[in-house]
């Protein structure tokens, strides 16, 4: 479907996307996942034609979209904040690609009520964009992307600015769209769980560069470098040998006998669970500590014990020295 | 579209106005700057030199920059509060009161100075000054208010939980921030009032002149061409001075704030105090800025017979008298004809360069250049039509397009500044969500850019056919006994004396007025669209 190929793009003298290599298969959905700076809305923004690569290669179905403008490369992408069209209805928004695209007036106009249907805004097709919720706002963004049926949907931060009740029913309904309609998505977030509950293939981004892509049970329980397991949760610690490790929360727990002595800096309440933070005698690292949520915590301040589970601790290969 | 061809428009978006501008102002601008600095060819500031050392012209000039910074001060000093209330509080017929108040400024100079007079005040400074408040309220109430609605009033709120009293917390919070707004504002109430034209002819009687009316004295009636056009540059170089300054200092004072969206800054009066406040600033807007339009309007009915149309009447059949040689009736037509005409070349000439400045890269060269005119005096505009058009190739003496041309000059200025942060505040990522939906660049400008501006440039249009219906300080100087405006109808008959005549002049005052607020309020009805 698409492959982007050893893709870069600079800004000046910033590479804000580094010989990026990603596939997208028929109907797959991909989920980039970093930070933010991490250059991941340059990725979409370059596949879609609207930033200049300084080099590498985007295809679609084998065809080179390289010198195709933005309106000739038939992928849809939805912007992190809407960008609708104020001037126009929540039907002008939706219908606007068709008529890009010549579709006759009357079938552009049954498509987008079709579209609006299913996002589930039957009703709103004459009402003004300025008035509706940012969750009706998006979905119309939805709704206008979807429309015109592109090949590749691309979503930047696609429940980014929403709250997060609304996020989770919308995360439930956008996988249910994504496997109904069979689409190939492309989408970027910097939030871990978003990632792994929409994705099939998840893809880290750090500094311009894939770090790891994998599904999303892969890339949490192997990650592939120190980045990964820092972003998506693990602590980083030279506590238990001489090299660092990465250890999992839930791996660590509170034993008399531990080998792993500490202070409690920090306790917090996390509906599911409970996380202590805790200082390591050793050598001061802090490590985040999973413990069932209805647990008696040691108070702060109080010594623990710890120890780890052999399955939740990974060597990691050292970091990139350009890595920040 | 091919790339030449995208060229070529880019070219053209940028010369266009840059040849008019050339042509309809530096061109006869520079003419009079010349003839001043170098009279004959070669650089003589003898002129220049004797404008400043001759006593009364010296006197002129003093008096020129303190009424201006009089006025300027009492215009701040009184519209601050106002600024306050309107963008602070929330209060029945808000909305009206904000649109209201720009009535006054729109209003031609001309009949301002009627309805001071009509209101009994005798030519003094003192009716100079009010009459430049009145007019440049809602210069300060709109820029400061506008810009103070969308302080954070929490800011406010912050400074007092430390320990700041209400005074206090203004003074040290409020008022730093205000400052680039007040500066600009006081700035352009300064300029306006430096090159105010009718209200002094009116209101300054013969004894009082600044360098406007002195330029406009030397040039009709005592025909002195040379002293004019050494007054003129005087009067530039002061202007462009000012400039310079108030910009240096904004730049200065210029602080990264937090701004809000207006609609949650303000709130109700809450104490007894606050209602009294608002209450108070409100019986000040209306007894300022109300009572000469009113008392203007009594007037041009209070016949000698009793309240009548007579004066309306005699619109049709004064033109028996010696200084109107077309009965002011056709006036009227001639003031809607030529402002039709001056809108449609200020709205293409302004709307082509809007475009080039919100977009081109020589975008800001272009938007200094088009900011002159708003600092140039119309007079001096006029003045240099009168000396430089007046040779073959570019002989527009006789043509009928030569009056809207200047007029337009004299509103492209405002077209450009009304369409130009539409233009800018349209997010580029709005184009390119439409590019990714399939439409080509062109397609892009006319499905995105061009709607949205089309209704910043209905607006423009009804701001620049007001400015031309009410512009006096050009027109006095091109307008021929045929080709009369309601305004320049309206100073003949003021000067000229007898009941009649002045029951006329308040006739004539009142169909302007009338005409104005028509072209306002139908901008009022126009919806600029939320595109932020």
């Amino acid at each position: 479907m698409l492959a982007v190929d050893d893709l870069t793009v600079r800004f000046g003298d910033t590479v804000a996307v580094d010989r990026v290599t990603l596939h997208v298969g028929d109907g797959e959905v991909v989920g980039v996942l970093g930070p933010s700076g991490s250059g991941k809305s340059t990725l979409l923004r370059a596949i879609a034609g609207l930033e200049t690569p300084a080099g590498g290669r985007v295809s679609r179905d084998g065809t080179d979209l390289q010198g195709l403008a933005p309106h000739q490369r038939e992928l849809g992408l939805m912007f992190q904040d809407h960008q609708l069209f104020p001037h126009r209805d929540v039907l002008g928004n939706t219908i606007f690609g068709l008529r890009m695209r010549q579709v006759p007036r009357r079938d552009a106009e049954a498509r987008a009520r079709a579209v609006l249907e299913l996002v589930g805004l039957a009703g709103f097709e004459h009402r003004s964009v300025d008035e509706l919720s940012g969750g009706e706002q998006q979905r119309v963004a939805l709704a206008r992307a979807l429309a015109p049926e592109p090949r590749l949907l691309m979503l930047d931060e696609p429940l980014g600015s929403l709250d997060r009740r609304l996020r989770e029913r919308l995360l439930d309904e956008l996988r249910d769209l994504f496997t109904r309609l069979h689409l190939s998505v492309l989408f970027v977030t910097h939030d871990h769980d978003e990632a792994f509950a929409l994705a099939e293939r998840v893809a880290v981004m750090h500094a311009g560069r894939l770090e790891q892509t994998g599904a999303p049970r892969e890339v949490w329980s192997h990650p592939a470098t120190a980045f990964v397991a820092r972003f998506v949760g693990w602590n980083l610690t030279t506590a238990l040998g001489d090299e660092m490790v990465a250890v999992r929360p839930d791996a660590l727990h509170l034993a008399p006998e531990g080998p792993l002595v500490g202070r409690v800096v920090g306790q917090s309440f996390r509906r599911d669970h409970q996380r202590l933070r805790v200082a390591l005698d050793h050598n001061g690292d802090v490590l985040d500590v999973t413990v069932p949520h209805d647990a008696l915590l040691p108070d702060v301040g109080e010594v623990v014990r710890l120890t780890a589970d052999p399955g939740g601790v990974r060597t990691l290969p050292p970091e990139r020295p350009d890595a920040g | 579209m091919t790339r030449l061809a995208a060229r070529v428009r880019r070219v053209a978006l940028v010369a266009v106005p840059l040849g008019f501008f050339g042509l309809f102002f530096a061109y006869p601008v520079g003419s009079i700057l010349a003839r001043g600095l170098a009279p004959g060819g070669h650089v003589d500031l003898g002129p220049v030199g004797r404008v400043l050392t001759d006593a009364s012209l010296r006197g002129i000039a003093w008096f020129t920059v303190w009424q201006a910074a009089l006025s300027t001060l009492l215009t701040v000093l009184i519209a601050l509060p106002g600024a306050y209330v309107v963008s602070r509080f929330r209060f029945p017929g808000r909305g009206l009161v904000r649109a209201a108040i720009v009535i006054p400024f729109v209003l031609p100079t001309v009949v301002v100075g009627s309805a001071f007079l009509a209101l009994g005040f005798r030519p003094s400074l003192g009716a100079i000054v009010v009459a430049h408040v009145f007019f440049n309220y809602a210069v300060v109430v709109r820029i400061v208010g506008g810009f103070w609605s969308h302080l954070d009033p929490q800011q406010d709120d912050a400074a007092r939980v430390l320990g700041a009293s209400r005074l206090r917390a203004f003074r040290t919070v409020v008022l730093p921030a205000l400052r680039p707004a007040l500066l600009g504002a006081a700035a352009i109430v300064f300029l306006f009032t430096f090159t105010s034209f009718g209200v002094i002819l009116i209101l300054g009687g013969p004894t009082r002149s600044t360098l406007e009316t002195e330029i406009y004295r030397q040039t009709a009636e005592l025909l002195n061409l040379r002293t004019a056009a050494a007054l003129s540059v005087v009067q530039v170089t002061a202007v462009a001075a000012v400039l310079v300054v108030v910009g240096r200092a904004e730049g200065r004072h210029r602080v990264a704030l937090r701004l809000r969206s207006a609609r949650d800054t303000a709130r109700r009066a809450r104490t007894g105090l606050e209602r009294l406040f608002v209450g108070t600033n409100l019986v000040v807007m209306a007894a300022l800025l109300g009572a000469p339009l009113v008392v203007l309007l009594a007037r041009s009915f209070a016949t000698t017979g009793g309240p009548g149309f007579g004066f309306y009447d005699a619109l049709g059949h004064l033109h028996a008298n010696s200084v109107l040689f077309v009965p002011p009736v056709d006036a009227i037509r001639n003031s809607l004809v030529f402002a039709g005409e001056a809108t449609v070349i200020a709205v293409g000439i302004g709307g082509l360069a809007a475009v080039a400045v919100a977009r081109g890269r020589r975008g800001r060269f272009l938007d200094g250049a088009l900011a002159l005119p708003l600092g140039v005096s119309a007079v001096t505009v006029g003045f240099g039509f009168l000396i430089a058009l007046d040779k073959a190739p570019l002989d527009l003496r006789t043509s009928s397009l030569l009056i809207p041309i200047a007029q337009g000059t004299v509103a492209v200025p405002f077209v450009v500044r009304t369409i130009v942060p539409v233009l800018r505040s349209i997010d580029p990522r709005l184009r390119e969500a439409a590019m990714t939906l399939g439409a080509s660049p062109a397609r892009v400008w006319r499905e995105v850019d061009g709607p949205i501006v089309a209704r910043a440039g209905l607006v423009a249009a009804g701001f620049a056919f007001a400015i031309s219906l009410g512009e006096f300080g050009a027109t006095v100087f091109l307008a021929r006994p045929n080709t009369q405006t309601l305004p320049v109808v309206i100073f003949r008959l003021l000067g000229q004396p007898g009941e009649l005549n002045f029951g006329a002049a308040m006739a004539a005052s009142t169909i302007l007025m009338a005409l104005t607020g028509a072209a306002v309020l139908l901008i009022d009805r126009v919806r600029v669209a939320r595109v932020f």
